[in-house]
C-alpha cells in the first residue's frame, strides 16, 4: 500500500475532477482506479466500500470517503487551503458553492440528450457570464489581490480556475468582459503545482466525448 | 439591530429549513423576513444583497451569507456542532451530504407533475429504506452511542432527525425496520432545544402545501 490517496471513479471528469484539481493544487500525488463497466461499480458496492453506494470514493488517511464536498472539504482543510479562520472559511464556502452550481451545469452538458443540448448550453453560458463570473471579477477588483480570499492561495482559487477553463472550452472568448479574471487565470495557471497539472500527461481529465457517453451511462444506470 | 441572525426566504421550508433546524438546535434565536412577492425578491437582487441572486440569505455576524451549505457549515463551526477534529468533521460531512441528497428529493417532490408524484414518492421510500437509513442504523448499532459522531451532539444528528421526520410525514411507517433510528428519533426529539423547536409556535415551518408551491413559482418566476 502506497499511502497515496486512491480515487475510484470512471476515467473522466464528472464529479471527481474538482478533487483531482485540489489534490494537484496541494502537490499530493494520487492513484486512480477506473470503473469501466457496471460490474466494477457493483463490486465496489458489494464490498461495502461505498457508504451510499455511490462514487466518487477516495481512500485517504485510512478512510473510504464519499460525497464530493466531504472529500473536497477534508483535503482543503488538511492542506491549509481553507482560509485562516471561520469567516474566511465562510467566504470560501460561499464562493465554492456558487462554483459547484456552475460546475454541475458544465459537467453535465456532455451528457444531455441532443434535443436539450442547445438550451442547456445557453443557460450555462448565461449563468457563467451574468451570475458567477461578475461576482469573482468584483471580488478581485475590490481587494486588488491575486487570490480570492485572505490574500492567500485557497481552494476557491483552484476551483475558479477549473470552471474558467471548462467554460472557455465551451466558449473561448467567455472572459472577454472580465479583465481581472483573465489575469487571475494567468497567475493561478503559473503556480508550480497547477502548471504541472495543466501539462499533458497529468491526471487532469478531458471533457467527455460524445461517443463515450453511452459507456459512462451504462456504468451507473 | 438586534444582533440575532436574520433569515430571508419564503414562509416555508424549502432550502432554509435545515438552517432553521441547526440554529434552533444550537439554541440560537433568529429573526425572519418572508418573501411573498416577486417585487420583494427583485428588490433584494437590485440592492445587491444576494451574492448569486439567490436565497437563502442569512445575515449573521456582519456577513450576508448565501448558499445553504456555506451557511450551515458556518453555524456548525461557530456553535461546536462540527466534531472535534478533521476526521470527525469528515464523517459529519459525509453523513450530512448523504442526508442532503435524500432531502433534495423531498424538497423537489411538491413540484413534481401530478403524473410523476407516485413514482417520486416510491423513489423517496426506496432511497430512504435501502440507501440512507440503513447506513445510520448501522452506525448507531456499531458504536452504541446516542449521537452519530464522536459521542457528541453534532450537525449530523440535527440533519438526520430533520430527515427522519420529513420522510415520516410522507411514509409514516418508514422506520419500522430501524429500531436504532426509532430510539434516536425519541432521544433527539427530547433534547431541550429540539423539543422546543418541535412545539407549536416555533419557527419550524409546516410541510409544503399548494399555496407554498404557488408562492415559490410566483416569486422566482423569471
Amino acid at each position: 500500500m502506497s499511502g497515496k490517496p486512491k480515487l475510484h471513479y470512471f476515467n473522466g471528469r464528472g464529479r471527481m475532477e474538482p478533487i483531482r484539481w485540489l489534490l494537484a493544487e496541494a502537490g499530493v500525488e494520487f492513484e486512480e482506479s477506473f470503473l469501466e463497466k457496471k460490474d466494477d461499480l457493483l463490486k465496489l458496492q458489494k464490498d461495502g466500500s461505498l457508504l451510499f453506494q455511490q462514487v466518487p470514493m477516495v481512500e485517504i488517511d485510512g478512510m473510504k470517503m464519499v460525497q464530493t464536498r466531504a472529500i473536497a472539504n477534508y483535503i482543503a482543510a488538511k492542506y491549509n487551503l481553507y482560509g485562516k479562520d471561520l469567516k474566511e472559511r465562510a467566504l470560501i464556502d460561499m464562493y465554492v458553492e456558487g462554483m459547484f452550481d456552475l460546475n454541475e451545469q458544465l459537467m453535465s452538458y456532455g451528457y444531455q440528450p441532443a434535443d436539450k443540448k442547445e438550451q442547456h448550453f445557453a443557460n450555462m453560458m448565461d449563468k457563467a457570464t451574468n451570475r458567477y463570473f461578475p461576482v469573482f471579477e468584483k471580488a478581485l477588483k475590490d481587494h486588488g489581490q491575486d487570490f480570492l480570499v485572505g490574500n492567500q492561495f485557497s481552494r476557491a482559487d483552484v476551483q475558479l480556475l477549473e470552471i474558467i477553463l471548462m467554460a472557455e472550452e465551451c466558449k473561448p472568448d467567455i472572459l472577454a468582459k472580465f479583465p481581472l479574471l483573465q489575469s487571475f487565470k494567468a497567475i493561478i495557471s503559473n503556480i508550480p503545482t497547477i502548471k504541472k497539472f495543466l501539462q499533458p500527461g497529468s491526471q487532469r481529465k478531458q471533457p467527455v466525448r460524445e461517443e463515450e457517453v453511452p459507456k459512462v451511462i451504462a456504468i451507473f444506470y | 439591530m438586534s444582533g440575532k441572525p436574520r433569515l430571508t426566504y419564503l414562509n416555508g421550508r424549502g432550502r432554509m429549513e435545515p438552517i432553521r433546524w441547526l440554529l434552533a438546535a444550537a439554541g440560537v434565536e433568529f429573526e425572519e423576513v418572508f418573501l411573498q412577492t416577486k417585487e420583494q425578491y427583485d428588490k433584494l437582487i437590485k440592492d445587491g444583497l444576494l451574492l448569486f441572486q439567490q436565497v437563502p440569505l442569512v445575515e449573521i455576524d456582519g456577513m450576508k451569507m448565501v448558499q445553504t451549505r456555506a451557511i450551515l457549515s458556518y453555524i456548525a463551526g461557530k456553535y461546536n456542532l462540527y466534531g472535534k477534529d478533521l476526521k470527525e468533521r469528515a464523517l459529519i460531512d459525509m453523513y450530512v451530504e448523504g442526508i442532503s441528497d435524500l432531502m433534495q428529493m423531498i424538497l423537489m417532490f411538491p413540484f413534481s407533475p401530478p403524473d410523476a408524484k407516485e413514482k417520486n414518492l416510491d423513489s423517496i421510500k426506496e432511497k430512504a429504506t435501502n440507501r440512507y437509513f440503513p447506513v445510520f442504523e448501522k452506525v448507531l448499532k456499531q458504536h452504541g452511542q446516542d449521537f452519530l459522531v464522536g459521542n457528541k451532539f453534532s450537525w449530523a444528528d440535527v440533519q438526520l432527525i430533520e430527515a427522519i421526520l420529513a420522510v415520516e410525514e410522507k411514509i409514516p411507517a418508514v422506520l419500522s425496520g430501524f429500531p436504532q433510528l426509532q430510539a434516536f428519533k425519541t432521544k433527539m426529539s427530547n433534547m431541550p432545544t429540539i423539543k422546543k423547536f418541535l412545539q407549536p409556535g416555533s419557527p419550524r415551518k409546516p410541510p409544503p402545501d399548494d399555496h407554498y408551491v404557488e408562492t415559490v413559482l410566483k416569486v422566482f418566476k423569471r
